[in-house]
């Protein structure tokens, strides 16, 4: 090593090359499709009812199962019913119904999740192991049990929904919680002399909150196929009213013939299902960056 | 530099080298950085050469490119890198598997990690040698045996079959050094092999690799960031910054005339004691004399604290400290040593009432504090703060320096708007943080502002005593002297008293009157500073000392150490919990008393208390020729 190079090599700025990272751009296209298609549903369940052509229980054709036209852009279903106004009137239902179990279930779960992980002992091992004991019981015999208990109600529904899926959102903030609880900055607020509160809102939640956010998403897309499947089998929503699941099973004769009946709301269920979980694996990757 | 002339001289002979080495990270938004900048330098066959440098220097990552390895985000971008005959950067992935674990290997930082927990030591040892086929499994074995023996293991006939968490953490870190050896590689890449070690287990285990070093003639790569350290491996040394070199030279010459101004500051900032201005000890002198008259600021007595079921005298079955008994006079600084596991964090918990002793007393001024957190008032909390080890994880990454810094405002303090923001200002100017960093996360932040942001927080609440737990110890040299600078100003200052926790003697009795040294959970010598000086100590403060390494060469061959064999012959030790702690591992120890009779607190002549039979001019015979004791001079 020469002098001349040492003090070239000192004064030299750090040499910075921007690179294009073609990985990274592919991924953040995809959250935007996924953003789309749920600015699209959100849109449809707000404004759906006032800009479907027809009412959804009217009759408007002769022709049961009949395909696509000009008139009846998504065909008409077993009874004559134009599809397009009925996905529309269901969308407020599904979405609906969706946002409000799995906000009910996450808000329940990080609520006594923070309450067990705080307190510790034995009360967290028994809420623990309650809330374990819940999981194991098949989703859908719950559900059967819940509809033959008290009859089919949309509050039910949701109440159905969130106690299903309120536990694995329990799971996954404790298991957040009690890592964070040991974190550093935890201990100094409690030797400042915190209150249990201030604790867990403001020391701990802002850090959890990302892999709160994504298990909320996936929780929605859950308790959507949950309820598309409840009302598959006559449990969901009620006629006239329809859900997306409601109206697969009320056509589902017509899959023989291969009406778009059928298919148009199971598409619409995907749609939904993979645009949410498009824009959750997009968040995700964003926190994860930024960690 | 003369030096580049004997790099050409034997740059034939040379084993390794290295040119124009160029090592590049990705960062997450695209950019790429240069992380290691054109470096060049070579080894010659059977040297031992140094990478020092602070972190983020890129040490290690040149030491991984001898491997042909880079880091996941990195790769490496230009250069030459020859090893033997072998061109490593051309060679194909399957050519570098061959060579990576048979002709060069590498010794990490924390063995514990690097072992597998469900294999015994000889598998794992001998693994290498088996994959590369280099040779049979007995004679595999019979070779591991050997180096266990050469590495001063005990038992080298039956250590092998023991698992990873049968052995202490400087055993394993020597049977990973016989892991890499078994092989006979031709290049031995040693990364901070000993960081992660208490100082006394540190000499055992550098003793060890020196002489197996040495023995066999092994080319080694030593990766540090410690100088005394590398001062006792090294024949060469590269001083790096910033991924470039900032100066090369043998060990003497760079230990005792450096050039480059970065390697003049790295060796002024190794010895803290001689960069600290002397604290005021007329001011102290003062104080403690008004003190005599009233109650110290903190009083400990009788303190036991500890996990596991209560034994028949309601006492934790397994204890964590032991009857600490300590003061803490106003204005002054009480240094708590010890090695890891010696109960140090737990005693500031306990201060700070995060846990609950089981028995004793804490008093602040006179007035009994409660042992857990719910009974003490805010006004108590106000006046003890804690700091804690990892400003990584101490500082909510969530919320903005600002917001950290103005929570203990609000919540001690009530203040708010422009009065708070102005507070939270004059805070960071104290600990001589831009004012531009109150907006910024601490993430945002490097690990000495980030220090300086932990101390800020602690002072916010105008407290008392501030409990410092290891608060240099994950910082480089260079920013921990000046963390240690500014402790120092700020009692000054503000007359803070402060807790000092810390492994490190040479920091400790750097700053601190009154010095606490630990063993098992047990006060063994509690004295002032100026005690610390000159022997008499009790003996385990003595190989505390004497086991810090002096920033010179030839000390590690100079000082006494004794293996278990050596240690006077003790009969039957009696079955009590207040035998002597130490007595397993003392130079001094006496048959018939110390593994009889528990050990009394006595008072010395020169000062302070000490727990041990030996008498202060016993100790003080058998020290004094042990001496040197030195880098720890003041």
């Amino acid at each position: 090593m020469k002098p001349a190079h040492e003090s070239s090599a000192s004064v030299t700025a750090t040499p910075v090359i921007a690179v294009k990272k073609k990985a990274r751009k592919g991924r953040s296209w995809l959250g935007l499709i996924g953003l789309a298609i749920v600015l699209f549903w959100l849109a449809m369940a707000l404004l759906g009812p006032s800009i479907s052509p027809y009412d959804a229980g009217a009759i408007v054709d002769v022709d049961v199962f009949s395909g696509i036209s000009s008139k009846f852009w998504l065909g008409t279903d077993y009874l004559g019913r134009d599809m397009l106004s009925r996905i529309l009137f269901g969308t407020r239902y599904t979405i609906g119904l969706a946002l409000a179990a799995t906000l009910l279930a996450c808000s329940v779960g990080t609520a006594i999740a923070l309450f067990a992980a705080l307190t510790g002992g034995w009360v967290d091992a028994l809420i623990s192991r309650v809330l374990d004991a819940l999981i194991s019981i098949p989703s859908k015999m719950f559900a059967l049990l819940m509809v033959a208990t008290f009859g089919s109600s949309v509050w039910l529904l949701i109440l159905t929904a969130a106690i299903t899926y309120m536990p694995g959102s329990y799971r996954i903030v404790r298991s957040l919680a009690v890592n964070i609880q040991t974190m550093e900055y935890v201990q100094a607020a409690r030797a400042r002399g915190e209150g249990a509160l201030y604790i867990t809102c403001v020391e701990m939640l802002p850090n959890m909150i990302g892999p709160v956010l994504a298990d909320m998403g996936l929780r929605f897309v859950f308790v959507v196929l949950l309820l598309s499947g409840l009302s598959f089998l006559s449990l969901g929503v009620q006629p006239p009213d329809a859900d997306w699941g409601s109206l697969v099973r009320e056509n589902i004769s017509g899959l023989g013939e291969g009406a778009t009946a059928v298919i148009m709301p199971a598409l619409a269920i995907a749609m939904l299902t993979i645009g949410v979980n498009l824009l959750i694996d997009n968040l995700r990757g964003k926190r994860a960056r930024k960690d | 530099m003369n030096h580049s002339d004997k790099d050409k001289a034997h740059a034939p002979a040379a084993l390794v080298e290295v040119s124009g080495l160029r090592v590049v990270a990705s960062k997450d938004d695209g950019e790429d950085v240069v992380i290691v900048k054109d470096v060049d330098f070579s080894i010659a066959r059977g040297e031992v050469l140094a990478l020092i440098g602070e972190s983020g220097s890129g040490k290690t990552t040149i030491a991984l490119s001898l491997m042909g390895y880079a880091r996941a985000g990195c790769h490496i971008a230009g250069g030459r890198i020859r090893i033997g005959q072998r061109e490593v950067l051309s060679m194909d992935q399957a050519a570098l598997e061959g060579m990576r674990g048979c002709d060069v290997a590498y010794i990490a930082q924390s063995a514990a990690s690097a072992f597998n927990p469900a294999r015994t030591l000889m598998e794992q040892v001998i693994e290498s040698a088996l994959n590369h086929k280099t040779m049979s499994r007995a004679a595999a074995q019979a070779k591991a045996i050997g180096l266990f023996r050469a590495l001063a293991l005990p038992d080298p006939e039956h250590i092998g079959a023991r698992y990873p968490h049968q052995v202490s953490g400087g055993q394993l870190q020597r049977a990973m050094a016989a892991m890499a050896l078994i092989t006979d590689p031709e290049l031995v890449i040693l990364d901070e092999p000993t960081t992660a070690l208490d100082v006394t287990t540190q000499i055992e285990v550098l003793r060890a690799f020196k002489n197996v070093v040495k023995e066999i003639g092994t080319t080694a790569v030593y990766v540090s960031h410690d100088l005394a350290v590398v001062a006792q491996m090294a024949d060469r040394i590269i001083v790096l910054r910033d991924g470039s070199v900032r100066e090369v030279g043998a060990t003497a010459q760079i230990l005792t005339a450096p050039v480059n101004a970065y390697t003049q500051s790295l060796l002024a900032a190794a010895v803290p004691a001689m960069s600290l201005p002397t604290v005021p000890v007329s001011s102290h002198a003062q104080e403690t004399v008004q003190a005599a008259q009233q109650e110290p600021l903190l009083r400990i007595r009788g303190l036991i604290a500890g996990y596991g079921s209560p034994d028949s005298k309601g006492l934790p079955g397994v204890r964590i400290l032991d009857d600490i008994n300590l003061k803490i006079e106003r204005g002054s600084t009480i240094g708590i040593i010890g090695e890891s596991g010696s109960g140090k964090t737990t005693l500031a918990r306990a201060v700070a009432g995060m846990i609950a002793p089981a028995r004793g007393s804490i008093m602040l001024d006179g007035v009994p504090l409660s042992p857990t957190l719910a009974g003490r008032s805010r006004e108590q909390f106000r006046r003890i703060q804690i700091v804690f080890q990892n400003a990584d994880t101490a500082l909510n990454p969530a919320h903005s320096i600002g917001r950290i810094l103005s929570r203990p405002l609000a919540f001690y303090h009530g203040l708010s708007g422009q009065a708070m923001h102005k507070r939270t200002v004059e805070l960071l100017d104290l600990v001589q943080l831009p004012a531009n960093v109150i907006n910024r996360l601490p993430g945002e932040l490097s690990g000495g502002q980030k220090q300086r942001a932990n101390l800020a927080r602690a002072l916010a609440a105008k407290p008392d005593l501030i409990l410092c737990d290891e608060v240099t110890s994950a910082l480089d040299t260079v920013v921990a002297a000046a963390i240690l600078e500014l402790l120092a100003e700020l009692r000054r200052e503000l007359q803070v008293s402060y807790m000092f926790i810390s492994h490190d003697i040479s920091t400790v009795r750097a700053i601190c009157d009154d010095i606490v040294v630990l063993y098992a959970g047990r006060m063994v010598a509690n004295r002032p500073r100026e005690a610390m000086m000159a022997p008499p100590y009790h003996p385990y403060s003595h190989l505390l000392l004497s086991s810090v390494p002096a920033l010179r060469q030839g000390w590690l061959e100079q000082v006494s150490g004794r293996t278990p064999e050596q240690l006077p012959p003790i009969g039957e030790v009696t079955e009590s919990a207040d035998i002597c702690a130490f007595l397993p591992r003392c130079t001094m120890r006496i048959d018939g008393v110390c593994n009889t009779v528990p050990p009394r607190r006595r008072n010395m002549e020169h000062g302070g208390e000490i727990l041990c039979h030996r008498s202060d001019a016993d100790l003080q015979r058998m020290q004094l020729p042990l001496v040197p004791v030195e880098g720890v001079t003041i």
